[in-house]
């Protein structure tokens, strides 16, 4: 297990009950949140959910109407950008044009007044850092849209800052370049062992980097986990709809004991749950709904093959991804299709919509939600 | 298909005519200010550069080329300076009243400039204050800084807020910010601005004519020379030159815009609202 996902690591960043306004518009309704120290943490959320106001107000772009943020112990109310020990990665990368590479890197170095020799090899092991070894000279405007990327990166690192901001930087790119810049993000994270803080919109982009996510929606925070936490575990159906896809089956509590908690769900019948499945706070009578992962259930290709619960439904939609195959199936006794993902194992035939299919999934893997 | 042919020539035609009518008697001012004869007329009777010669040898003349490079230099540098400010402003904050003030300060743009030159007329007499080649400035400060604005404010506008705040935050302080990031950013728009201003105060009459004392400026010499007509080939070549050199100027200031342009990445042939 990594440190990071040690929760006795030292807090880096100290959020307590963080609001902002602006005019009769509350961005951020309270925020507590401690950010811990080399993790590479999330904001995650649609936009307008407060997630890059809060970002600013890290950075000391902005001060919060109410409530402190503190950074590796100091409060930072009053505190100006220029003087935190954080770096931002603006979603424009802010690349000054007017500059060379180097300059661009070295630009908040110039403040420190480094021997010239000193200046050039830290400029020079930032480039390399970030894969640009022998960029220096350039001018920053002949630049591609990853090189900026990578300039701002080395211009942040270089400052050595207990914080990396990084708001939205992977959104200008395209798919491609930004499958590869995630990688090479979360590695170049971890093997400095900087703070990094990631605004974000795309749950992909976050799962795939993150060690930690705050998943926000109208200035708060509604859930706080880990990747596989969220995924698994969403503690409501909102976070569950943003992270992946879910189905949601309407439920009702038709008998509990000690021991377990009897539902009837939509579509799939009766399913046992044990008591101690029963997420934090819950109480069996919350329960109203449960929600299935695509890949929870399997379409099973013919008879012999079989599952803990087999239900019949016609498919609707057909979306074939290459490694991956989606359906929309109509289950017997529900009116919207659910999604059901499958892998295009060898062999596997991909159904046509209009066709019968044998939906095969496990009771354990359903998830409850008020 | 043959309307549409017929109407492409009725807008040729209009264009072709349209562009004669208003560049046709520019051209007659080199032409005339090389042809021998005093009087302004066809057919030309020789060449010759004797007007330009007297033009070096009229002292009266020197002083208006001196009054008016003085008041040019002047009007650019303040209005420049107002045009900075109150461009960062308006790009960067919003403030209560916005519009209305910068509605008020762009407004010299389509006042008359005869009322404005009687306007401050009336009030420096009301005041007090004699007339001077600074009470020209004055004037000129006043009609240049709209364009100022209008060329420092589209030079803002391309400016990306985070290029600040990314100085500011890698440890640069305001100030330094400025001189590092801003001003090497808006240069070209403040160099434009400068060469735009200088241009429109250099070639200015109604002000100058009304607000000047015994210093006349180039444009009210000119006009004074008027009365004589056989000074009129030499106040033709005078033309000519002024004429060579606007140019000059309005290619050079627009230079400037489009390298500011390119280099923010922008498409330097549009004219973002300006000309």
């Amino acid at each position: 297990m990594r440190d990071t996902e040690n929760p006795q690591a030292r807090t880096i960043i100290a959020l307590n009950a963080v609001t902002k306004s602006f005019g009769a518009v509350q961005a951020l309704k309270g925020i507590t949140a401690n950010i811990r120290e080399g993790e590479f943490f999330s904001l995650l959320g649609p936009s307008g959910c407060g997630k890059t106001t809060l970002l600013r107000m890290i950075a000391g772009f902005d001060e919060p109407t109410t409530g402190t943020i503190a950074i590796d112990g100091k409060p930072m109310a009053g505190i100006a950008a220029n003087h935190r020990p954080t770096n931002m990665v603006f979603q424009s990368y802010a690349i000054f044009p007017h500059l060379s590479v180097a300059d661009n890197v070295g630009y908040g170095l110039k403040k420190r007044r480094l021997p010239k020799a000193e200046y050039r090899r830290e400029v020079e092991q930032a480039l390399e850092m970030v894969d640009l070894g022998g960029y220096g000279p350039r001018a920053a405007h002949t630049l591609s849209g990853g090189q900026r990327q990578r300039v701002a990166l080395a211009r942040a690192l270089i400052m050595k800052p207990k914080v990396v901001l990084l708001d939205e930087p992977l959104s200008a790119l395209d798919k491609k370049l930004r499958d590869q810049m995630q990688l090479e993000l979360r590695q170049l994270q971890r093997s400095v062992g900087i703070t990094f803080i990631l605004v974000t919109h795309d749950q992909e982009e976050a799962l795939i980097m993150s060690d930690r996510i705050a998943v926000m929606f109208d200035g708060q925070i509604e859930q706080l986990a880990t990747p596989e936490d969220l995924y698994r575990r969403p503690v409501n159906q909102r976070v569950a709809s943003f992270i992946g896809v879910m189905n949601f089956l309407g439920a009702q509590v038709s008998g509990s004991d000690e021991n377990q908690v009897s539902l009837d769900v939509q579509a799939l019948g009766r399913i046992d749950i044990p008591r101690a499945g029963l997420p934090e706070g819950m109480k069996p009578e919350d329960i109203h709904r449960v929600g299935v992962r695509p890949e929870m259930m399997t379409i099973l290709i013919d008879s012999a093959t079989t599952a803990e619960r087999i239900i019949e439904g016609e498919v609707v939609e057909t979306s074939y991804y290459g490694d991956m195959t989606y359906y929309a199936v109509r289950l017997i006794g529900l009116e919207e299709p659910v999604t059901i993902s499958m892998r295009n194992t060898a062999g596997r035939a991909v159904l046509r919509p209009g066709e019968i299919a044998r939906v095969g999934f496990a009771t354990d893997s359903i998830i409850l939600f008020r | 298909m043959s309307n549409r042919r017929n109407k492409l020539n009725w807008l040729n035609t209009y264009a072709v005519v349209y562009m004669v009518f208003l560049y046709a008697p520019v051209v007659l001012l080199p032409i005339f200010a090389f042809n021998s004869s005093t009087i302004i007329a066809f057919p030309l009777s020789g060449f010759t550069t004797e007007w330009f010669g007297v033009l070096w040898t009229t002292d009266a003349l020197h002083s208006a080329v001196r009054n008016s490079l003085l008041v040019a230099v002047s009007a650019a540098t303040i209005s420049t300076v107002l045009g900075l400010f109150a461009a960062r402003a308006v790009a960067r904050y919003s403030f209560p009243l916005e519009r209305g003030i910068m509605g008020l300060i762009m407004l010299p743009l389509v006042l008359p400039e005869i009322i404005i030159a009687v306007a401050l007329l009336i009030v420096l007499i009301q005041l007090g204050l004699s007339l001077s080649l600074w009470t020209v400035v004055l004037g000129h400060v006043l009609i240049c800084t709209p364009f100022s604005i209008a060329v420092l404010g589209s030079a803002f506008r391309g400016l990306d807020p985070s290029m600040e705040e990314a100085s500011f935050d890698l440890g640069e302080t305001r100030w330094g910010t400025f001189r590092r990031v801003t001003f090497p950013l808006v240069l070209p728009g403040v160099i434009s601005s400068l060469l735009i201003t200088f241009t429109i105060s250099l070639d200015e009459f109604i002000i100058a004519f009304f607000l000047t004392g015994t210093d006349v400026t180039l444009p009210v010499y000119i006009w004074s020379q008027m009365r004589f007509p056989a000074k009129l080939p030499s106040i033709m070549a005078l033309g000519t030159i002024l004429l060579g050199l606007t140019v000059a100027l309005l290619i050079l200031a627009e230079i400037f815009r489009r390298r500011s342009a390119t280099r923010r990445g922008l498409d330097a042939s549009t004219t973002e609202g300006l000309v």
